[in-house]
């Protein structure tokens, strides 16, 4: 496992198979939250932050736990329990010991539980069987490349909000339209990585 | 005895056409974009969240009054946890083509926003009959949209529909339909068709009205 496996991996989770614009995990935050650019940064910064947390902790569950036991079958009731758990808790925390980051990060975090890109990484890491630095190298570079899209659109949605757009189409349609065009321009990225 | 079966029928046809989760509330996006590249999926998809749907519906309508409040979400979630884990199961076993081509999003029904939007709304106010009929009109309303989503994609991306060969445009097949960046075009296509018609205002944003976190992100996010 060299540095450029990884490096492979964090671009690839990022940029070619970016998580919201073409897995489609994660659409509700990214039409939701998109709409100002310091939203966006906030929930991604949170999304990334619990996706590497969730990473690093269902690994050794799944790997330590579940397979000895022959209980694999229960990953998604565990995994997704784990997850919810894991918003809980770090909620807690940043609200007692880091106001501070807790007042930017805190009204993202309850939305994070039912983001089905962070159950969708840990499982993931699982089907590919990557090992423990890979499945934490997956989960940033899927969280960045979550931000990433979100900047960008929310860049796109202030443009979108002075366009004369015809009735029918206002609100929901033209945004979805949007995101169609920047999802074009992902694909420019195909098959940078072979 | 007749106010009730009135009252069941309103439960059951609401999800398919007025309060359609995916048209018209827009709830459950990811699985609507990611698995509609053919019709057939679509309708796989639409009937396994419909199953999941209803098991969970009926369960936590069941066991509404034993549930603690402040511990609801938890509970919900592990009730739908294990019905997805068994329709994997399930169509693993007997159906597992569609098993591979639904891949991880079979899973992710588990994080689907209409089913903890109904299991919030509806599942755990109401009795057990009507939330029953809840599930199955907005399974199936669901399984509508998937499918109308899958056909235009699948005829126009690649010129087939459901086994069946397009003459003209299987020819010249449109490959960006079945791209990420086709989904949401369709998508967008749709809703808009849906408003014309419906003749009504659009959503005025994206609904997080199912969203079980509703309470907490009304007031501080700006995903209202």
């Amino acid at each position: 496992m060299s540095v450029k496996d990884l490096l492979v991996i964090l671009l690839a989770a990022m940029l070619t198979d970016n998580f919201v614009l073409s897995k489609f995990m994660g659409i509700c935050p990214f039409l939701g939250v998109s709409k100002k650019l310091d939203s966006a940064a906030g929930m991604g910064l949170a999304v990334t932050f619990v996706m590497m947390c969730a990473a690093a902790v269902t690994y050794p569950i799944h790997h330590g736990i579940l397979v000895p036991n022959e209980l694999e079958y229960f990953d998604t009731v565990v995994f997704i329990l784990v997850i919810a758990l894991f918003v809980q808790l770090v909620e807690t925390i940043l609200k007692k010991s880091v106001p501070s980051l807790y007042k930017s990060l805190g009204v993202y975090l309850p939305l994070i539980t039912t983001n089905c890109a962070v159950l969708g990484v840990t499982v993931l890491n699982i089907d590919n069987s990557y090992s423990f630095i890979k499945s934490i190298t997956n989960a940033l570079g899927a969280g960045l490349g979550f931000m990433l899209a979100l900047v960008i659109f929310s860049g796109v949605r202030k443009k979108l909000e002075y366009a004369d757009i015809p009735e029918t189409f206002k609100g929901v349609p033209a945004t979805l339209i949007a995101a169609s065009i920047v999802s074009v321009s992902f694909m420019g990225f195909t098959g940078l990585f072979g | 005895m007749a106010e009730n079966k009135i009252s069941l029928g309103k439960e059951l046809t609401k999800g398919i056409i007025k309060e359609n989760p995916t048209l018209v509330m827009l709830l459950g996006m990811c699985p609507t974009l990611a698995v509609t590249t053919q019709a057939m999926n679509g309708i796989g998809m639409g009937l396994a969240t419909t199953f999941v749907l209803l098991g969970s519906n009926i369960v936590i309508s069941a066991l509404r009054k034993v549930i603690p409040d402040k511990v609801r979400i938890p509970a919900f979630i592990v009730i739908i946890a294990s019905f997805v884990t068994l329709i994997g199961f399930l169509l693993e076993g007997f159906f597992p083509d569609l098993y591979d081509s639904l891949g991880i999003y079979l899973t992710l029904i588990t994080v689907n926003c209409i089913i903890f939007g109904r299991a919030e709304m509806f599942a755990s106010k109401n009795g057990i009959l009507a939330s029953a009929a809840d599930a199955i009109g907005m399974g199936i309303g669901f399984t509508l949209a998937l499918f109308c989503m899958g056909s235009v994609r699948e005829i126009l991306g690649t010129g087939k529909w459901l086994g069946m060969t397009i003459p003209v445009l299987s020819e010249n097949p449109m490959l960006l339909f079945i791209m990420p960046a086709g989904g949401f075009f369709t998508l967008g296509m749709i809703i808009a068709a849906v408003n014309k018609l419906s003749n009504k205002k659009p959503p005025a944003e994206l609904g997080c009205k199912g969203c079980p976190n509703a309470e907490n992100c009304g007031k501080g996010g700006e995903c209202q």
